[in-house]
């Protein structure tokens, strides 16, 4: 008797649980449909639920220019993560295997970099960029991102180098291994989903970065959220294709962040989960 | 930099020899750090200080030739500006209602995960998407096809009339902010649940403990450093919101929504003022610091640093 009863506030559960993702996940679901409508069917009142789906609001948007903005966010997303692994990596083992003195301070100093507002760099950055010749330049946004995701990538990353045996090491170094074999074969296996986790995030936080790519760049160098900033004037007749360029934009990090959202539970976690 | 790591000469005598020796191991240690050191200093810290330089100046960008030392001017300006005062109050509302929403929220979804059911990883999938979302695309979505008076699905749905971002500002962001944030505060708290012990779980029940008794007095103080680490992770992230207020309500109507970032914003990229913007982000990180020193304790103790210090 009890276990039927409990059967059945498990099924309400259950469909509970199904209704309240899909409410909650409904501008996105709602964002997919309005994508392939057109646009006499984007706003309406009542919202049109049955229509002739179309593609033309796609080759709309790749019309309008969207794939160089494409193309620069991939460009910095990528380059700027492999900048943060590169001069994040080598911190996070100094702060963590081979810990130096003051590795509290200077932990507390990358966390603390993360609390200052990035509004208060703004102006001298743009000034700095402007007479380097570097405003709506790419390289500018790769340089900042890595800035911007390093603190936060140097303290995952250390939890995860955190969780590497000392024994395994030791053992490594009695048998007569040299410090690159050491951190090839025995520190880098059990690191390596770690690092990929942090990596995860740094793509996600360089991809969807509004302040420094609207601010800094322009048509030459901008990221998807340039793009997107277009469709602040012209909302209220092109429904249709303001998703399906919100839709364009957000795939890559989406399709990414399914695939691999158990690396992004650890890397938020900070490596605290086994 | 690597020259840094270079011993110094050694025919020197032994005793002065063992201290270089231990002071060039110690810079071999450290060598590691430096380049991201460096690096952080270069892109963040000096940035900072010219910052300060510049909040000492009256500059304005559209007067050339009108910049000029005015000492601290630009403070007391900024202090007797009721817009700022407003954009501040703001700034600490949206931080403090949107952090504990969304990780309430957070954690109802994440007790509703945490258990086997019919489709678990897709319900997961689904709920994760907001986060991976851009923010940008989010917010013109929201403005949009959710918060419009006359086609949005909200007031449709609800069979109501009002005017979201006009008489609802600031909860109309809000909502999009928490919104955007809650999959977050989820995945963090899941993790969380996850790591608890099974056997602890499982005595209590066998100790006659009730659900709501186990929850309170074993799981929540389990969680309490990842709720303390998603508050924080938050609460650095939702200060700094610029994308929804910037493209949904502009500000406005008049200052209603307008937070300190999208307030810097206006004064330096509108305004053209540069001392007195400069000036408001030294203020703001100021106060962010007050807060951030508490903060920082709070994470060294959750985290226990000292792991990994020998």
């Amino acid at each position: 008797m009890t276990a039927r009863t409990n059967r059945l506030g498990g099924s309400a559960l259950t469909v509970l649980t199904w209704i309240v993702a899909l409410l909650f996940v409904f501008p996105v679901i709602w964002m997919v449909v309005t994508s392939f409508k057109h646009e006499v069917d984007a706003a309406t009142d009542p919202p049109t639920f049955a229509f002739t789906p179309t593609l033309e609001q796609f080759t709309a948007i790749l019309d309008r220019g969207f794939l160089p903005y494409l193309a620069n966010s991939a460009f910095v997303t990528v380059l700027s993560t492999l900048l943060v692994l590169l001069l994040g990596v080598p911190a996070a083992y100094a702060l963590s295997l081979a810990p130096v003195k003051q590795t509290s301070n200077a932990l507390g100093f990358f966390l603390s970099t993360k609390m200052l507002p990035i509004v208060a760099a703004i102006i001298p950055l743009y000034v700095i960029s402007q007479n380097l010749g570097m405003l709506d330049n790419v390289w500018a946004l790769i340089v900042l991102y890595a800035g911007m995701n390093l603190p936060l990538a140097v303290w995952m990353m250390r939890s995860f180098f955190l969780e590497v045996p000392t024994e395994m090491i030791e053992a490594a170094r009695v048998d007569g291994a040299k410090l690159p074999t050491v951190l090839y074969r025995v520190i880098l296996p059990v690191v390596a989903p770690g690092i990929a986790a942090t990596a995860l995030i740094c793509v996600i936080f360089s991809w969807t970065e509004f302040f420094y790519a609207v601010n800094l760049t322009a048509a030459q160098a901008g990221t998807v959220p340039v793009f997107l900033v277009g469709f602040i004037t012209s909302e209220g007749l092109f429904w249709a294709q303001l998703s399906a360029a919100a839709l364009l934009a957000s795939l890559p990090v989406m399709i990414v962040g399914w695939i691999a959202q158990n690396h992004l539970v650890r890397g938020l976690s900070m490596g605290a989960v086994k | 930099m690597t020259a840094v790591v270079e011993a110094p000469p050694s025919p020197e005598p032994p005793s002065t020899r063992t201290r270089a020796q231990q002071r060039s191991a110690a810079w071999k240690r450290r060598a590691p750090l430096l380049p991201a050191l460096l690096f952080t200093i270069a892109v963040t810290q000096v940035p900072f200080l010219v910052t300060v330089f510049y909040s000492f100046q009256s500059w304005n960008m559209v007067r050339p030739g009108s910049r000029h030392f005015v000492g601290f001017d630009n403070y007391v300006d900024v202090f007797t500006d009721s817009v700022f005062l407003s954009a501040l109050g703001n700034t600490v509302t949206i931080t403090v209602v949107c952090v504990l929403v969304a990780m309430l929220l957070g954690l109802g979804l994440a007790l509703l995960l945490d258990r086997q059911f019919l489709g678990r990883g897709i319900v997961r999938t689904l709920l994760i998407t907001p986060f991976l979302i851009l923010p940008a695309a989010g917010a013109l979505l929201w403005k949009t096809t959710m918060f419009d008076p006359t086609y949005g699905l909200l007031n449709w749905a609800f069979g109501i009339e009002v005017e979201w971002l006009s008489d609802y500002p600031l909860a109309a962001v809000m909502t999009q902010i928490v919104w955007q944030w809650t999959p977050f505060m989820m995945l963090l708290i899941l993790a969380g649940l996850q790591a608890q012990s099974r056997e602890v779980l499982e005595a209590a029940q066998v100790d006659g403990a009730g659900r709501w008794r186990t929850f309170v007095s074993i799981t929540l103080p389990q969680l309490s450093r990842y709720l303390q680490l998603a508050v924080l992770l938050g609460a650095i992230y939702i200060v700094n919101s610029f994308d929804a207020i910037f493209l949904m309500t502009q500000g406005g109507p008049g200052t209603a929504s307008t937070n300190l970032p999208y307030y810097i914003y206006q004064r330096a990229f509108e305004g053209f003022d540069v001392g007195q913007s400069s000036a408001m982000g030294v203020v703001v990180v100021a106060m962010t610091l007050i807060v951030a020193t508490f903060a920082l304790r709070l994470m060294f103790r959750a985290f226990d640093v000292s792991r990994g210090v020998k």
